[in-house]
């Protein structure tokens, strides 16, 4: 697994395209190369490629239409690659019915089996395989407390709840041990404290069974929350792919920044570069340091993003030792709106330029005197360490 | 409740039950003549059940009995078969060129007038020189009730979850796997609602097994088209009374089972 890095600022080094691999000792499980599907004229997935290794736990997130449930169903086998190749432990099966795959898939209505009761349902894809009746009975009986259904083995779906159907869903992808596991917006029909429950508990499953997990969601908390690496998709192509912290720290586009969380964000031009540090002159925020982004940055036009926790008001300023290290970005505004959330509150500042910038803080404690009121002129500062240039 | 829509006037009691007896008076008055003791159809002549020991002492009538429920069960099994095999075609195929014309040409006999539809099997069948018969009825039937298999199987198809077969495929089933363990078992209250849907329809009808049939082979709904013709007997009040009972049984247990086939599909739809 890709350990944190602390150079967050350094995205080339960390995120996105995996080092060359030769070809023998280091295929990774699984390798998708250069898979494109159309539907009509409509590129749902765009030549796209990604390696997944064994024992991650991956999250395909994207808005939706951006073709991250194709490719998923391109690995389970029901849709056809229009070019490229799927290759699972160094073979290709973009041309396998989705039968003959070891991959399995957990549908996002779990689809069980309406007329079989629970056992069956868990035991189908193992009486496909040939298994001898015996063993299927002890594979059952450990999917079953696997996912916690004792005592609803003879129940049929519609007897279940929601919370019980997804578990049934699951023991029945999972009792073929596949390769991989596909997971499609599994968590999508449960209510907000059953899906938090859940998360943690299919991420607690997928370490002590060491299986791949590849999951397509919407929901970037439940993405973040769950998986080690996260591919974004918009339009078919893969955005970044990047740690949760990589991702949000130091997205590699625009898009990225502003899909990922919230973003401020600073359009202008790089005026001057010092060592280690880049002035840029924007539009709306003035002259604006930052740190100099270990990726050289080619282009003059750019955009700088600073995460709303990033930013700090003050009444008077950052205190003195801070503006001697860090603390040079300076702007003056007047707040707008506040907006208590319980764990934060935000702030809108208006800037003298008119531009909005959000403020969020965190409420560390209960009683809170110092808090700012709308109308109050403020001062908004962020270091240069917290910014993000990105190439427009 | 004091809705006043809802409430029951004394006029709705009367439209409800002159409705009602529009329907139903004449099927109760030949009920109720099927069980007259007088010979004579008009005039009432005290409960009998001698009609019934009649009916079952007159062999054409036993015969042509018979020959209807062969020729319903044959017609129906086959047209079953086809009209599933359409159904399945048209909702899970591929779209396929020329699906809209199929599926046309496949409902086109719904709207048939039925009278043509029997005078073109006529034509066909002494064009071929096919001696007329059971096998002719039965053939004509099967052409007649297919596209009704098809409609109330397709319809069952269409509302089951695709993803329900797609799981099946994912768990080592090929394609027929998947549609003999998991769809057919799914779709089969349809199938059995078509199929008897198919038998009554094929029960009752005069107009396509009178053209179609030959001499010798007259179905019971020809047989006592026939004998009316010479004037109604009372024997005739018996047979339509025990071919209405039969047919109300068939609509039953069909509906029954539709309404098995509709509750598993709710529960085999996402949540």
């Amino acid at each position: 697994m890709t350990e944190e890095s602390p150079d967050i600022d350094a995205p080339a080094a960390l995120a996105g395209s995996a080092p060359p691999v030769d070809a023998s000792a280091d295929l990774p499980l699984l390798r998708i190369e250069g898979v494109g599907k159309k539907f009509g004229a409509f590129r749902a997935v765009d030549r796209l490629s990604l390696d997944i290794r064994e024992g991650e736990f991956f999250a395909l997130l994207g808005p939706s239409g951006c073709g991250k449930t194709t490719l998923l169903r391109m690995l389970a086998g029901f849709e056809t690659p229009d070019e490229g190749r799927i290759l699972l432990g160094g073979r290709d099966i973009a041309p396998m019915p989705p039968h003959q795959r070891p991959v399995n898939m957990m549908f996002q209505n779990y689809a069980l089996f309406p007329h079989l009761s629970v056992r069956d349902n868990i035991a189908f894809g193992l009486r496909r395989a040939g298994m001898a009746r015996a063993a299927i009975d002890i594979r059952v009986a450990e999917m079953v407390a696997l996912v916690k259904l004792d005592g609803l083995e003879k129940r049929k779906p519609d007897q279940l709840s929601g919370g019980q159907k997804q578990r049934v869903a699951l023991a029945r992808a999972l009792a073929r041990r596949p390769q991989v596991l596909l997971l499609d917006e599994p968590l999508a029909a449960l209510d907000k404290k059953l899906r938090e429950s859940t998360q943690l508990e299919l991420m607690a499953l997928q370490r002590r069974l060491g299986m791949t997990f590849i999951i397509v969601t919407h929901d970037q908390e439940e993405a973040m929350t769950m998986a080690n690496r996260i591919g974004v998709m918009d339009a078919g192509r893969l955005e970044q792919v990047a740690t949760p912290r990589n991702l949000y720290e130091a997205p590699h586009s625009r898009w990225v920044a502003e899909f990922i969380g919230d973003v401020n964000l600073f359009d202008g031009e790089i005026a001057s570069r010092d060592p280690h540090r880049l002035i840029v002159s924007t539009r709306d925020g003035g002259t604006i340091v930052v740190a100099e982004p270990r990726q050289p940055v080619g282009k003059t036009a750019v955009s700088i993003a600073i995460r709303p926790e990033k930013v700090k008001l003050s009444r008077r300023g950052p205190a003195l030792d801070a503006i001697d290290s860090h603390a040079i970005n300076r702007l003056e505004g007047v707040v707008t709106d506040v907006s208590y959330l319980g764990g934060l509150t935000v702030y809108q500042v208006k800037l003298d330029s008119g531009a909005m910038v959000r403020s969020s803080m965190a409420n560390t404690v209960r009683i809170d005197i110092d808090a700012y009121s709308a109308g109050q002129r403020v001062v908004v500062w962020f270091t240069p360490d917290d910014c993000v240039v990105l190439e427009q | 409740m004091t809705h006043k829509v809802g409430r029951i006037s004394p006029f709705n009691i009367t439209a409800l039950a002159l409705g009602l007896a529009f329907l139903y008076l004449p099927i109760v008055i030949l009920v109720i003549y099927s069980f007259n003791a007088s010979r004579l159809v008009t005039v009432w002549g005290g409960w009998s059940l001698r009609w019934y020991t009649e009916v079952f002492n007159d062999r054409a009538t036993l015969e042509a009995a018979w020959m209807s429920l062969r020729v319903a069960a044959v017609s129906a099994t086959s047209a079953t078969l086809l009209g599933t095999l359409a159904a399945v075609g048209l909702a899970r195929g591929e779209r396929f060129k020329g699906r809209t014309l199929f599926s046309g040409m496949l409902l086109a006999p719904l709207v048939m007038p039925e009278v043509i539809a029997g005078l073109a099997l006529l034509l066909l069948f002494v064009a071929l020189d096919v001696e007329r018969g059971f096998w002719t009825v039965t053939i004509a039937h099967t052409t007649l009730t297919m596209c009704f298999v098809t409609v109330v199987v397709q319809s069952r198809l269409v509302s089951l979850d695709r993803t329900i077969e797609e799981a099946a495929m994912d768990l080592g089933c090929d394609p027929l796997q998947a549609f003999v363990r998991v769809t057919l078992p799914l779709i089969f209250p349809a199938i059995a609602a078509g199929w008897m849907l198919a038998f009554t329809l094929s029960l009752d009808d005069v107009v396509i097994a009178s053209f179609t049939t030959g001499p010798g082979s007259a179905t019971l709904p020809i047989r006592i088209y026939s004998e009316v013709r010479l004037g109604v007997k009372p024997q005739i009040n018996a047979i339509c009374t025990m071919m209405i009972a039969f047919i109300a049984v068939v609509i039953v247990i069909a509906s029954l089972a539709s309404k098995l086939s509709n509750a598993q599909g709710r529960s085999a739809a996402p949540l």
